[in-house]
């Protein structure tokens, strides 16, 4: 298997194999995950969505925007539905009647991946599918009118948990997905950003390089649901990286390694502030959930830089025991 | 040769999963079903069968592996119980739209609540509109000899849709009787080789699979299902003739038994046919005109060759093990459209029998001829609707 290297030149001659044309709104975050997921691959790829923006605005009657096999079933079953196909690869291919070597890659919304697909997507990482499963998180459902999922950042304004007068938008901090799939001790586990394609595309490659369960969560803005710019998606992201509300690391074989470290970490207001969904946060009478919020990212940073250390320097490991 | 066996009803259809050798199986366990997946479990571990087993952690998550597993392009099976058909219900709509030709055996059971293990048909009735083909069976012999057919009948390619094949949990899945099994052979070569249609698996031809519709054109791919469905009948003659050639056993849309000369008859389906039939015997022994009709094809329904077969009747009791409720039972409104058609109008009743596995006695076969008996002398209906062995 020849690999294309990670060279925006080299890249560039790559067929982009979700196709112009297609019906996401203009500036959203998740087509470019797929893209930059499908560009990195070096196999033939078959791809499993879950209902939601992205399978809707991808494949509508006679008209796909996408140039690879790719089957859409329900909204909680892509993991399982991709299990079947996996399963059936193996079978045929144990038979002689498939020679080429496939990877398998899920692309699904928070929703479908958080919520609602997660059952689905448990026992299918549980039973070890040669699959890579990404979910391109923004936080809610957006396909339904941006309603609240555990995707949801706490203190965040959407639909079912609007910000009101007595109750100011989400009160619950968001479900940590990438850890409890890494926990699921899957060999390969990742956060990623659209901002960071490069981290991103080595990810990709690293993953379709393992043989078993694969889990990468990706970070993609929604102009619609944040209520930010519809050009911003990027920097947006970006904020994200840089505040460290969405960290950038990977979890192989249960070793934790952070994959970019902000040379400063910005305060999580900046990232706030460009989005609507949190305006109501900067009044005098929320300002706890602000604080409470920069606290979350900051013991969740700390947590990671920890177990990092933990990893990458035995020492400390060894005098974690002593201590204990 | 073929050879006789004293098996269960899951151990049968088990053999007859064995003999297909399906490129994947997803299961899940329910009661009743279990024993039959763990027997097919074993036929994997053994290495009698070549199939891919995927051990799922729901039945949602059974019949979507089935359907990612089908899409793919090669043979896909599964089985369930009552509550794992309802678990599956919204995936049945996505086998049969996307036109997957799954096979699954659907151990029948009541639905909860109450929570209850045993056979009734509630969980089949439930799924009756779900675009699947239903084959019901009578005893094991029938579930063994329904399962080696229904891919025929399920992969034609003038069909291509789903296919389940009922019998009554417990009642005939646990009970031990008398099969005939078919060779090995036989089998392989009445099954054949799948031939699979705009398998997902082929990458150099790419395809979308399950696109979003809209109201343009989502009621024609509806229309397209029911133009599929209507020519299951005579695929399911096709398949049963050449079913006999290999095994002798006639098969056909529906069983009759005594039926021809009878002025009285029950419309019933699955293992209480068999009570029934004895106690047919009884009352013709005695000079009664009575005679049975036992669905088989259930969906699609035959209604005019059941209409046919029945429009000679005076009075005619249609016995449901699943109930609709404020309603009249699902086999009953089928047997009542059937009639209709045919101009005629004998007078049909229905009763609800069996429901959570209570049993069927000779004696409720008698209540009902009875019953029916009185009906053509006094050409009086106590009640259209009733339950038959209830405490009330």
């Amino acid at each position: 298997m020849t690999t294309t290297p990670l060279s925006l030149k080299e890249l560039s001659k790559k067929e982009i194999l979700l196709s112009y044309g297609h019906r996401m709104c203009s500036g959203c975050g998740a087509p470019i995950v797929v893209k930059m997921v499908l560009l990195a691959s070096d196999y033939p790829v078959i791809a499993c969505s879950s209902t939601g923006c992205l399978e809707v605005s991808t494949c509508i009657s006679q008209y796909t925007a996408w140039k690879i096999p790719w089957i859409h079933s329900a909204f909680e079953n892509a993991a399982a539905t991709l299990s079947g196909v996996e399963t059936m690869y193996r079978s045929l291919k144990k038979k002689g009647k498939i020679s080429d070597d496939i990877k398998f890659i899920a692309f699904c919304g928070d929703g479908g991946t958080y919520d609602i697909g997660f059952q689905s997507l448990s026992g299918a990482m549980e039973r070890w599918h040669d699959m890579l499963y990404v979910c391109y998180d923004n936080g809610a459902y957006m396909n339904t009118g941006i309603q609240r999922s555990s995707a949801t950042p706490l203190g965040a304004d959407t639909t079912t948990c609007p910000a009101g007068s007595v109750i100011p938008g989400k009160q619950q901090q968001r479900k940590d997905l990438t850890k409890i799939m890494a926990d699921h001790g899957i060999p390969y586990a990742a956060q990623a950003s659209i901002s960071n394609w490069s981290d991103l595309m080595k990810k990709v490659k690293k993953a379709l390089s393992i043989k078993g369960p694969k889990f990468m969560n990706i970070l993609a803005p929604c102009n619609r649901g944040w209520r930010s710019r519809s050009d911003d998606a990027v920097m947006l992201s970006r904020l994200a990286v840089e505040t460290c509300y969405w960290p950038l690391y990977e979890i192989e074989n249960g070793n934790l390694r952070i994959t970019y470290k902000p040379k400063e970490k910005k305060p999580l207001e900046e990232f706030f502030k460009t989005q609507g969904r949190f305006k109501h946060l900067f009044s005098p009478e929320n300002e706890w959930i602000l604080k409470k919020s920069q606290e979350d990212v900051d013991r969740n940073w700390e947590r990671l830089l920890r177990e990092e250390a933990c990893i990458s320097q035995p020492e400390v490991n060894k005098e974690i025991e002593k201590s204990q | 040769m073929s050879k006789v066996v004293a098996v269960t009803g899951n151990e049968a259809v088990a053999n007859a999963l064995r003999q297909i050798n399906p490129d994947v199986c997803a299961a899940y366990p329910i009661t009743p079903q279990t024993d039959l997946m763990q027997r097919f479990a074993s036929f994997v571990s053994d290495g009698l069968v070549d199939t891919e087993m995927i051990l799922v952690e729901s039945e949602h998550s059974a019949m979507s592996a089935c359907v990612g597993a089908a899409a793919g392009g090669g043979r896909a099976v599964t089985a369930t119980s009552g509550p794992g058909l309802a678990l599956m219900w919204e995936i049945l709509f996505v086998a049969s739209g996307m036109r997957l030709p799954i096979l699954m055996p659907v151990v029948n059971r009541s639905l909860s609540a109450p929570l209850n293990i045993h056979g009734d048909h509630s969980d089949a009735m439930g799924a009756r509109d779900s675009g699947w083909i239903q084959l019901w069976s009578e005893n094991a012999q029938e579930a063994y000899d329904n399962t080696v057919q229904a891919l025929l009948i399920a992969e034609h390619m003038d069909i291509r849709l789903p296919i389940m094949v009922c019998m009554d949990g417990f009642i005939i899945s646990h009970s031990i009787e008398r099969v005939e099994y078919l060779d090995d052979d036989v089998v392989k070569n009445f099954v054949g080789s799948y031939k699979p249609l705009n398998p997902l698996l082929d990458i150099k031809h790419p395809k979308s699979i399950g696109p979003l519709i809209l109201p343009d054109l989502y009621l024609e791919y509806k229309r397209m299902q029911h133009e599929a469905m209507s020519k299951v009948k005579d695929v399911v003659l096709q398949t049963a003739e050449s079913f006999q050639k290999i095994s002798g056993r006639k098969y056909g849309l529906f069983e009759t038994y005594r039926l021809d000369d009878a002025e009285i008859a029950i419309v019933i389906l699955n293992s209480a046919a068999g009570t029934t039939k004895d106690v047919i015997d009884i009352y013709r022994n005695k000079g009664i005109k009575v005679g049975l009709l036992k669905p088989r094809l259930f969906r699609p329904f035959p209604y005019e060759e059941v209409g046919e077969a029945l429009k000679h009747l005076k009075a005619i009791c249609v016995l449901d093990r699943a109930d609709s409720f404020g309603a009249f039972g699902p086999l009953y409104t089928e047997i009542v459209s059937s009639i209709y058609l045919t101009k005629s109008q004998p007078i049909v009743i229905n009763k609800i029998y069996g429901l959570g596995g209570r049993d069927y006695m000779p004696e409720h076969a008698k209540i009902v001829i009875e019953e029916l008996i009185d009906i053509i002398n006094t050409g009086k209906v106590r009640l259209y609707k009733d339950y038959l062995g209830v405490r009330e």
